[in-house]
């Protein structure tokens, strides 16, 4: 048994046109909002009229990027669904509460409760798909997809020839929106996105997004890219995070020098920040360093996004200006580093390979 | 009548998330579930509840809900007959 994890299909359905096949930021769209919706795709070509009328935007992203890796993947039927969110689906959570309080706890609905569930979106797919199989839904904070990607890879380890859907889903909505404005989670003066990167202010930007994968232990040529490692830990200090990292290079026989790019999950939040600048400045300064938060903005599922540009990055051997952090040119890419953290939290490293 | 008709068919669509229909798109006779518009076990509860916050009518047994739900005209003439508000 290989032990080995590789991604063969993978979908983001982002703020950016990232379900466009081919394209790679060929056009960018500059969010001047601190709050900004996904791009839809056309989500009638995945989901039937009569499914889709009670489905929420998670749930519409979530189902329709997780049919989109399928059909890259070339697979009809995953022999598990994994999903990661931070927050679930909160239009419909809040649309239930709003019920409750305006109906005296009175003439409630059933459709807002069945789909106002962490794992609706998990559901959901199965639904569509008719998979019996494991289904398994995440809720670890900015850490909720890493840890479905972690259970998928342990259940690469038992059996052979798997195929696992694994995806990150968050969703705007209103009222916890509102929320994290006033606990100063989301920045009070307004922002060009686009130089998010560049913020030193407090708080960040907010957004949603969905972005699925499957992975198999089954070694093709179709695959993309190998998940080498792919590692959380809860709270460091910026000096600890660089232990970790030299932990968890030292433990794949990865050297910095190794590495082609690192992509970062930088926020643009001045108090949290540091965290991604002291290595960038440290032990990163001679590593491409690439960013993609200005674009895509900030969920607690947004670092599987970086998943996606890595795989799109393996693919197209280049790398747009946009997602540029630092001068240095690199021109082939073979191995890419992830780090992501939230607010000082949910630290995550994972290491990619190309197939 | 003609007017809780109509009444009806906007807060079925609204309710139940019928995106693509128009009230004009339903007939009076026609069939709710099944074959008509569609309907299904999720929706019966909806209309259940829509009864009893808007009209005042709680059904004592579910089972009600299959003659009652016909269509928007047999509905509209029960809640015409039953309705407490």
């Amino acid at each position: 048994m290989s032990g080995k994890c590789f991604i063969n299909g993978i979908a983001g359905i982002s703020a950016q046109l990232t379900t466009d096949g081919d394209a790679f930021f060929d056009d960018v769209v500059e969010h001047t909002e601190l709050i900004f919706r996904a791009i839809d795709p056309d989500y009638k070509k995945y989901i039937k009229p009569a499914a889709m009328r009670r489905m929420s935007k998670s749930v519409k992203m979530g189902v329709t990027a997780s049919q989109m890796a399928l059909d890259q993947a070339g697979i009809e039927m995953p022999d598990a669904i994994i999903t990661g969110t931070g927050m679930g689906c909160k239009q419909d959570s809040e649309k239930f509460l709003e019920n409750i309080l305006h109906n005296d706890e009175q003439f409630l609905t059933p459709t807002l409760f069945i789909q106002s569930t962490h794992n609706t979106v998990g559901g959901q797919i199965a639904l569509g798909l008719n998979c019996k199989a494991y289904n398994v839904t995440y809720v670890q904070a900015a850490a909720s997809f890493e840890v479905a990607l972690m259970d998928a890879k342990l259940k690469l380890l038992e059996k052979e020839n798997q195929h696992i859907l694994v995806g990150g889903i968050d969703e705007i909505a209103k009222n916890s929106s509102r929320l994290h404005t006033l606990d100063g989670h989301i920045k009070s003066e307004p922002l060009a996105v686009i130089d998010l990167l560049f913020s030193t202010s407090s708080g960040t930007v907010t957004s949603e997004g969905a972005t699925f994968m499957t992975v198999t232990n089954d070694s093709s040529n179709k695959n993309i890219a190998e998940i080498l490692d792919v590692t959380i830990f809860n709270q460091a200090t910026p000096e600890e995070v660089e232990d970790e990292l030299k932990e968890f290079m030292q433990r794949n026989s990865v050297e910095i020098s190794d590495l082609d790019a690192v992509i970062l999950g930088t926020n643009g939040d001045g108090d949290f920040d540091l965290y991604y600048h002291k290595l960038q400045q440290g032990v990163f300064a001679d590593v491409q360093q690439i960013g993609y938060k200005h674009l895509i903005g900030e969920h607690h599922t947004a670092s599987a996004f970086a998943y996606w540009l890595g795989c799109k990055i393996f693919n197209k051997q280049q790398l747009p200006e946009i997602v540029k952090m630092n001068k240095k040119e690199t021109s082939s890419f073979k191995t890419i580093l992830l780090y992501n953290q939230y607010r000082g939290k949910n630290h995550s490293f994972a290491l990619l390979q190309q197939c | 009548m003609a007017d809780l008709q109509l009444e009806l068919k906007e807060k079925i669509i609204e309710q139940l998330s019928l995106e693509d229909i128009e009230v004009s798109d339903i007939d009076d006779n026609d069939p709710l579930f099944g074959d008509g518009l569609g309907l299904d076990s999720i929706d019966a509860l909806e209309l259940i509840v829509l009864l009893e916050k808007d009209y005042g009518i709680k059904l004592k047994d579910p089972k009600e809900g299959k003659a009652i739900f016909e269509s928007i005209g047999v509905m509209a003439a029960y809640i015409e007959n039953n309705r407490t508000k």
